[in-house]
């Protein structure tokens, strides 16, 4: 079970079990919606801006399986600090990372390598993107929740 | 994903019972090969079945031997395969238990009949102020066709409520029969909890006050003899790949009365009599509801299935599911963390559960990865895990070549995910 060990490695598991910045925000910035109808799962994501235009507060809430609410977990932790602009990158590297565009250890993502060994589970791929979709949908104001579909 | 052929097979206990399983798993191509370094644990049967080399040979013999279109040529090999498919509807009708020939009509699956029946049955019948009556534990196959007509005409859909083991609130479900209720549909058995419904008697209440019943019959047919006749509904559905045959392929059975009163479904070729652009005339049932070609060699394939089925028995099927179940449910309970969703009194080998703390999804990837195949999510059926407040189980469905090793497998295997997870 070497890859699986891979897949769900001890961060991944932590942050399952403990996931950061979890909850609604009060008066957020931005927030969306997110589903994924294979699974049923659904997340929220409310992210707060500051003058400087980086994100400065972000929290998700929802019910899912150990990929999907680790890197949500994850993502949180990532984008703090960073622009909209940073996020969206952040983003499209973590997404070629995840589909297996590109070798693992060329993305520099730091934690978020973690969640590579999903590359091997194409059916997995919207698990570990469905909070960065609707992080993105949250900063494009999308009103309708968005779907991995 | 590595999928291998393993030289060596394992060789699964004989059942105690009379069906001589390890026998029968050598009829099956796909049971032996290992996933991920291990030899394969099917356990996905409700989503769709394995293929025993009978039904591959037919579809071979079929596009090799006998092949051409259907009732059209005059030359030899149209009507060889003419032949065979006429066949295939008799075995059709035999495995169903119908009186003629002409009461099953060929179709893609359990989806194309029921939408076929609500079209071309319902839809004429019902207008605004009228009720159409399913229950809670319907496959979206199920509700989303008469969701459909109901908008089309102002019609209601009702639905029955199942009570916390997942079984048909029998009683509610009678007082919900009305003067309004013009069509009644239900699933034989639910592919997401394994309830086995009590059919006859929702028949015959329906039938006390007139109302035609449709059966979603595609997880019941691989699990136990139907009798359309014995059971007195007015419509059954079935899907050939949940019954060991091909994909593409089904059978719906309709009283005939009702299907020389109903519109076509489709215009084509095959289901006319005469054309001419001023009118139309129809073709008689079953041909009225087969537009265009049909799946053909499929039809010969499910026959071929049919023919499997039958000859293994369902009695020595039904005691060794029976089995199966009894097992799965008493290794699985005395695991805490895991929680049976569905545990109706009359049952079918399917078990839905879930685990304190691990995602269903995970559940499923954790479990592949010990070559167990289990579902992991909806099921189709998503009003049925809204009832019980998921959103999602795992599902763990047998069939007669599952054996009782592979129910160790399954619960070792959630023995793991809760080591890594609980
Ligand atoms: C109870 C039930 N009804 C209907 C269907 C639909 O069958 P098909 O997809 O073959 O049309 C299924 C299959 O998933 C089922 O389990």
């Amino acid at each position: 079970m070497s890859d699986l060990t891979s897949l769900y490695q001890e961060i991944i598991l932590e942050h399952y079990r403990k996931p950061r910045n979890f909850g609604a925000l009060d008066d957020p910035s931005f927030e969306a919606a997110g589903h994924n109808p294979l699974c049923g799962d659904r997340v929220k994501v409310s992210l707060k801006v500051d003058d400087q235009g980086k994100v400065s507060e972000v929290g998700f809430e929802g019910a899912g399986c150990a990929i999907s609410t680790a890197s949500a977990s994850l993502m949180t932790e990532s984008i703090k600090g960073k622009s909209l602009q940073e996020a969206r990158e952040l983003f499209s590297r973590f997404r070629d990372m995840v589909t297996g565009k590109n070798e693992v250890g060329d993305h520099d993502l730091g934690k978020l390598e973690a969640l590579a060994g999903v590359r091997d589970l194409p059916i997995r791929v919207k698990c570990a993107t469905l909070a960065w979709h609707t992080l993105q949908a949250a900063i494009q104001g999308e009103a309708e929740p968005v779907s991995t579909e | 994903m590595s999928v291998e052929v393993a030289s060596q097979k394992t060789v699964p206990d004989a059942a105690p019972q009379g069906l001589d399983v390890r026998a029968v798993r050598l009829d099956f191509p796909a049971l032996h090969q290992e996933i991920h370094g291990h030899p394969l644990v099917y356990l996905d049967n409700a989503a769709s079945a394995q293929k025993p080399q009978a039904v591959i040979d037919a579809l071979v013999k079929g596009y090799s031997k006998s092949y051409s279109n259907v009732h059209r040529g005059v030359h030899t090999l149209s009507q060889r395969a003419t032949d065979d498919y006429e066949q295939a509807r008799s075995t059709a009708r035999a495995f169903l238990g119908a009186e003629k020939d002409e009461e099953i009509v060929f179709v893609r699956g359990t989806s194309e009949a029921i939408n076929l029946v609500a079209w071309s049955f319902a839809r004429p019948r019902l207008g605004p102020g009228d009720q159409v009556l399913i229950s809670h534990m319907e496959h979206h196959s199920n509700i989303v066709p008469w969701q459909m007509v109901c908008e089309d005409s102002g019609a209601e859909l009702v639905v029955a409520p199942i009570d916390d083991r997942g079984q048909l609130d029998l009683e509610a479900f009678k007082t919900l029969l009305s003067a309004k209720t013009k069509m009644v549909s239900l699933v034989h058995i639910s592919n997401a909890l394994g309830t086995i419904n009590p059919v006859k008697e929702v028949v015959a209440a329906a039938h006390e006050k007139g109302i035609p019943v449709m059966l979603d019959g595609a997880q019941a047919a691989p699990h136990g003899a139907v009798d359309v006749q014995a059971l007195g509904c007015d419509f059954y559905a079935i899907s050939s790949h949940k019954l060991f045959g091909p994909t593409g392929i089904g059978a719906l059975y309709g009283r005939y009365e009702h299907l020389e009163s109903m519109r076509p479904y489709q215009g084509g070729g095959e289901m006319i009599r005469y054309v001419s652009f001023d009118k139309t005339e129809y073709n008689v049932p079953p041909h009225r509801f087969e537009a265009g070609t049909p799946n053909i060699v499929g039809a010969i394939g499910m026959a071929a299935a049919m023919d499997y089925v039958t000859g293994l028995g369902f009695a020595e099927i039904v005691t060794h599911e029976a089995a199966l179940l009894d097992y799965a449910h008493q290794r699985l309970s005395a695991i805490p963390q895991v929680r049976l969703i569905g545990t109706a009194e009359h049952k079918a080998s399917v078990v839905s559960f879930t685990i304190d703390g691990a995602h269903p999804h995970d559940i499923g990837t954790i479990l592949d990865h010990q070559g167990i195949a289990v579902r992991a999510g909806h099921h189709c059926a998503q009003p049925i895990m809204d009832r019980f407040g998921l959103p999602a189980t795992a599902r763990a469905s047998f069939a007669f070549y599952n054996t009782l090793d592979e129910v160790d497998r399954l619960a070792d295997g959630v023995g793991k995910v809760i080591d890594m997870f609980c």
